[in-house]
């Protein structure tokens, strides 16, 4: 009955809304705050699920024997990354003009909060903008995102609790630091930097930690013998490619939504144009490598055309708006080379790098964020160059000191029989397909 | 009677059950094997890294029939499986020298 009566009373506004013409034509102020926050949840709701992807993407390309540990440290990770961001990660991002260094370091610790249940318009944090608990939302899942490019780079050797207790500073501290640098309105941000979805403050940033990770870990067991590298193909390739597709649809919440606006046609346009270049680039990364590993090995490897599309995406990311499709495919395009001549480089300096994380997010990240002046005359290419630096120093020293502390105290590798025994029996005595005979 | 051994190509499978079938072979037994012989193994690539596989998959068929009907088998498993390339496998003869049928008890050439 209530609801009914709910029913008929907005059925009632529409109707007044199209008798009356000049009131169809805007939208009401808080029709952006609306339409801005709907663009939050939509996009932060596809971005929540590239954690599958990277699941999924992780899971097939370890060996079986480390599968339900990989699939463990990708759901923890993502739960951890909630913890760390609401505690202080949040806060720490957004200082809202709160600085306790001017525009190097929030003056706000403490947890995130939300808008009150049930608020009128007047009680809105910003009527202007968006929600706040749909703005916290997208925001963390950006970070979660941080996280997960980690854990593929180091998978197969390293123990379960350091690697979420390093999550756990990556999301809370380190990851959140830097974002404020540019999208808190700090320093970065003054200088010019122009990094739109993250080429560099997310993607690049997951990349150096892992970096640090992979030369504090090193490399599997067996895995460089007499000079040879020795490949360890992953279990699952059906699996690992469902996780770039998943990864790829996340995508256009990752770039769409970092408008972070949609009340106006220029900006219901602009997430438009975003959707199709981040495909447009996907596609580009995508053939690349295709083209490549066919010229340059004489076989398809379709493992690297799962990475090209995923580096021609990490490609886009930092100016998913300006380019035109062509110039999107392009760009995307140079993603899926990097890829292509970087992982073999990474083997090269025996550099253990499971998923080929480094080349697709470090590696093209960096790509990604030189190529934003080719499209947007509000770019540079020195405030870029000096930026990329910034970022990468601070967060491949920072992640470096965490993981040797870590290493230190706790360990971080697990013990040589245990590594070929394979995690999922020595570290949860849980096995992924335990009815397959061996 | 004889005790038949066979390593084939994995893609034999159907051809070489359906000439035994023929020929009134009336049961036999596939296992799923890896190994290598005068063909050895092959290199692959996989991320820009070479690799040796050093046992390749083959299907080991195993077969047991009287001793009259044992070239017969043997010539068979030969027609249906070869393609004439290198790796195309091998087929071993055994002599057998007893046989039961579990259910009712039967032995020897009965049992077959």
């Amino acid at each position: 009955m209530f609801k009914l009566n709910i029913k008929s009373m907005s059925l009632a506004a529409v109707f007044g809304l199209l008798a009356t013409p000049a009131l169809a034509q805007e939208v009401p102020e808080h029709g952006v705050y609306i339409l801005n926050s709907l663009l939050f949840l939509m996009a932060g709701f596809l971005v929540m699920f590239m954690a599958a992807g990277f699941c999924m993407l992780e899971a097939g390309l370890v060996r079986s024997k480390n599968t339900t540990m990989q699939l463990t440290k990708n759901v923890a990770l993502f739960s951890i990354a909630a913890v760390g961001y609401y505690l202080i990660g949040y806060n720490l991002m957004y200082p809202l003009g709160t600085w306790s260094v001017e525009g190097v370091l929030s003056g706000v610790f403490g947890v995130a909060i939300m808008e009150a249940v049930g608020i009128t318009a007047d009680a809105a944090d910003d009527i202007s903008y968006a929600t706040t608990g749909s703005d916290y939302f997208f925001q963390l899942m950006f970070c979660a995102a941080t996280a997960s490019i980690v854990s593929g780079a180091l998978a197969e050797r390293i123990k379960l609790w350091p690697f979420l207790l390093f999550t756990l500073i990556l999301t809370a501290i380190i990851y959140p630091v830097q974002a404020s640098w540019k999208w808190g309105g700090g320093f970065l941000d003054e200088m010019g930097f122009l990094d739109f979805a993250g080429s560099t403050v997310v993607h690049s940033v997951g990349g150096w930690a892992a970096l640090a990770g992979a030369l504090i870990l090193g490399p599997r067991i067996g895995k460089y013998k007499d000079g040879k590298v020795v490949p360890m193909p992953g279990a699952n390739l059906p699996i690992a490619t469902l996780g770039v597709f998943i990864l790829w649809l996340g995508w256009f919440g990752f770039n769409g939504g970092s408008q972070l606006a949609m009340g106006t046609v220029g900006d219901v346009a602009d997430v438009s144009r975003i959707f199709a270049n981040t495909n447009a680039a996907a596609a580009g990364g995508a053939i690349a490598a295709l083209i490549l590993t066919q010229v340059v090995y004489g076989k398809v490897d379709l493992t690297m055309v799962l990475n090209g599309a995923l580096a021609g995406l990490v490609s886009i990311t930092a100016e998913p708006l300006t380019p035109t499709l062509g110039i999107a495919t392009l760009i995307g395009a140079v993603g899926g080379l990097i890829v292509v001549f970087t992982v073999p480089m990474l083997d090269k300096f025996k550099i253990d790098d499971v998923v080929g994380a480094i080349p697709v997010h470090l590696i093209a990240g960096i790509w990604g964020t030189l190529a934003v002046p080719l499209t947007n005359s509000d770019a540079n290419f020195g405030t870029q160059i000096i930026s990329i630096l910034i970022v990468g120093v601070f967060t491949f020293v920072v992640s470096g000191v965490v993981w040797y502390i870590i290493k230190s105290v706790f360990g971080i590798r697990v013990s040589e029989s245990d590594e070929i025994a394979g995690l999922d029996k020595s570290e949860l005595g849980m096995e992924s397909y335990p009815e397959f005979s061996r | 009677m004889k005790y038949i051994v066979a390593i084939i190509q994995p893609g034999k499978v159907e051809a070489v059950y359906n000439a035994l079938l023929e020929i009134g072979v009336s049961g036999l037994t596939t296992t799923e094997v890896h190994g290598y012989g005068r063909q050895k193994g092959k290199t692959e690539m996989y991320r820009g890294a070479e690799y040796i596989v050093n046992f390749l998959p083959k299907i080991k068929i195993e077969v047991a029939v009287s001793s009259k009907m044992a070239g017969k088998v043997v010539a068979a498993i030969k027609t249906a499986s070869e393609s004439g390339k290198i790796g195309d496998g091998k087929i071993f003869t055994l002599d057998l020298a007893d046989a039961m049928r579990i259910r009712t008890g039967e032995t020897g050439a009965e049992a077959l």
